[in-house]
């Protein structure tokens, strides 16, 4: 009893230290971004300043270009998040349910995209994007996003797609239903949980990609907030409390969102279907 | 209602054939059960049947219509499925109505339809509940209900039963059996138990290997199997079989031991051919007269009767009888084998007349 007591006190203090850990850097963001610029050096160590305020807050939604690179990130992140998963779901439907000539190759393809580090496609994607007139813009930067996120949310969808039973959508078929009307009917409502998940994973990817954003658009026109964050890193100073404010904000749509589709995230819809 | 014809159908997964060649006809209104191991290949043919596999080669019609190219929502059947496939999503009723609702029938004649069906298997009172707040034979029943809400042509059943256990899939037995009388619909079943195959049956179909067997009533296969694959498969406890030779003049089976079984009559057989005897365990008599002494070697009481393990004629004899036998191992007891209750099968296994 008593081993089981201090088994149990030692499980919890690991969970505990490890997510002080893992939510440190987020308690240091929200601490700073609410410091006054007087007191951020002169009270640097201290957990929590003796003095808050919104000042930071108020400065970078009123007189910086934040509020234009957040609506470009949350339409650049939001349209490629939507392509992708619906891509994703016919294509990872495809790889899960049927036989076809060249689904090897196929999917070792799509594996060699994932394998290049980004850097090196930097340049050639800015020479072909260039002639398109696509660079500079949202649209372009939705066209590679789209590209690089396909091949990993289509295993990832297919891997849901491999956990329901082939026997429902064979069951509809028989029922009367088109292949098609099958797979919208019964298998796509079984998969929320996993578009959810998959939504939500090229969601905060698109949201916090840096390097294409960088050298895809010069202009703060089109840029989106992690190169809106740059913009307080000046060539003398840097306005850590204007910069740290404007990640708390950029922190909110993600945690929406996720609390958004956390309700399919959890369930097991799929429960019940057959013997269990 | 319909018949289905089944025309020297062929299955490869690439270069691995499943099906070498089935061929079968299944009248209006009767229930065909194929009975045979994993692998045999009848999952296979009632898939193909179903339009869930595709045809290599042959031909299958259903109520005298090609039906190789269609769909299988084109084909009007119903299919009770091993893993039941009930719609997770779906309430009872919505499971049962999906049919129904892809025909655009009409809101009253659904209502209508499944509660009849609800009525018929007992479900009144679960219609608004999900599959997973149901129990193994309710969500079976479900599966049936799914089937039997509009008249197919006919109804395929892919092992309904093998999830349930034992007590609760005697039961769902007994149902499917009252269902068709009830409804006289033409039905595909396929099962691994032989049991199942013998009492649901009108015709049983035994396969192997991607070959038909034996096509027949239950006792006629019973009785008289074609050949050794059949007469192990069908019958629990399993037929005994000996090795031996056939001997023409005194009409004798000669064991491996020596021992001479008569078989009472002539057999189309040549003299000295090498042979298999068939003799079920029930029609071994035990005590009594008999042509040779054996010692027990194992009791295997069911309550129902007694299985004894005989060594005898070299080989392990299996014996049921319905009396309680008290029969200690190491004991001796008299054999005999009713010459008119065997089976005699040629070297290649092929019953001989």
């Amino acid at each position: 009893m008593r081993r089981f007591i201090i088994g149990t006190i030692a499980h919890r203090l690991a969970i505990f230290l490890y997510v002080v850990f893992a939510l440190f850097p987020l308690y240091w963001l929200l601490k700073v971004s609410v410091t006054p610029n007087d007191l951020l050096y002169s009270e640097g160590v201290r957990m929590w300043p003796s003095r808050t305020s919104f000042e930071h807050f108020t400065f970078v939604l009123e007189h910086s270009d934040f509020p234009k690179f957040f609506t470009n990130s949350v339409i650049v992140s939001a349209s490629t998040a939507f392509i992708v998963t619906i891509l994703a779901s016919l294509a990872g439907y495809a790889l899960s349910r049927f036989q076809f000539r060249g689904k090897y190759w196929i999917v070792v393809l799509m594996l060699l995209t994932q394998m290049f580090p980004l850097v090196m496609l930097v340049a050639p994607i800015f020479k072909m994007l260039s002639p398109l007139g696509l660079t500079n813009s949202l649209t372009g930067l939705i066209v590679v996003y789209v590209a690089f996120n396909v091949p990993f949310a289509t295993f990832l969808m297919q891997s849901f797609f491999d956990g329901i039973p082939k026997d429902l959508e064979e069951a509809a078929m028989i029922d009367g239903a088109t292949r098609f009307r099958a797979f919208r009917q019964i298998i796509l409502p079984l998969t929320l949980p996993g578009i959810a998940a998959t939504l939500g994973f090229v969601f905060t990817a698109a949201w916090s990609e840096l390097l294409f954003a960088l050298m895809l658009i010069s202009g703060a026109d089109a840029s989106t907030f992690p190169v809106g964050l740059l913009s307080f890193v000046s060539k003398f100073s840097v306005d850590f409390g204007q910069m740290m404010a404007a990640g708390v904000m950029a922190l909110i749509p993600a945690c929406l969102f996720f609390l958004l589709i956390q309700r399919f995230l959890v369930q097991g819809l799929t429960a019940g279907a057959v013997k269990g | 209602m319909a018949s289905i014809d089944v025309t020297a159908i062929r299955k490869s997964y690439g270069s691995i054939a499943v099906l070498h060649g089935v061929d079968l006809t299944i009248r209006d209104g009767e229930f065909v059960v194929l009975v045979g191991p994993s692998g045999c290949g009848k999952s296979t043919l009632l898939r193909m049947i179903a339009g869930l596999e595709e045809i290599t080669a042959g031909e299958i019609q259903i109520g005298g219509v090609r039906v190789n190219e269609l769909q299988p929502k084109d084909r009007d059947i119903a299919m009770v499925f091993q893993s039941y496939a009930l719609y997770p999503h779906m309430t009872v009723a919505g499971n049962m109505s999906y049919s129904l609702r892809l025909r655009r029938a009409g809101k009253e004649l659904i209502v209508g339809k499944v509660s009849a069906a609800a009525a018929t298997l007992g479900l009144d009172t679960l219609l608004e509940r999900r599959p997973r707040a149901l129990s193994g034979g309710q969500r079976q029943r479900v599966a049936m209900g799914r089937a039997i809400v509009r008249a197919p042509k006919a109804f395929l059943f892919d092992e309904p039963l093998s999830n349930l256990d034992a007590r609760l899939r005697e039961q769902m037995r007994g149902e499917i059996k009252r269902l068709h009388q009830s409804l006289g619909a033409t039905s595909i079943y396929v099962t691994h138990d032989q049991i199942e195959a013998m009492t649901l049956a009108d015709r049983i179909v035994a396969m192997n290997a991607g070959l038909v067997q034996q096509v027949g009533a239950p006792l006629d296969l019973y009785d008289r199997p074609a050949n050794l694959f059949v007469a192990g498969f069908i019958g629990s406890p399993a037929m005994n079989m000996l090795g031996g030779t056939y001997r023409a003049a005194d009409t004798t089976f000669v064991a491996h031991d020596n021992s001479a079984i008569p078989l009472g009559r002539a057999y189309a057989c040549e003299d000295g051919a090498p042979a298999t005897l068939g003799i079920r365990p029930e029609h071994v008599a035990v005590g009594g007269g008999g042509i040779v002494s054996a010692p027990v070697d194992l009791v295997e009481p069911t309550g129902f009767g007694t299985i004894l393990h005989l060594r005898a004629f070299g080989t392990d004899l299996k014996a049921f009888t319905l009396e309680r036998k008290t029969a200690q191992v190491g004991e001796t007891t008299n054999v005999a084998v009713p010459p008119e209750r065997l089976h005699l099968f040629d070297v290649d296994g092929v019953r001989i007349a």
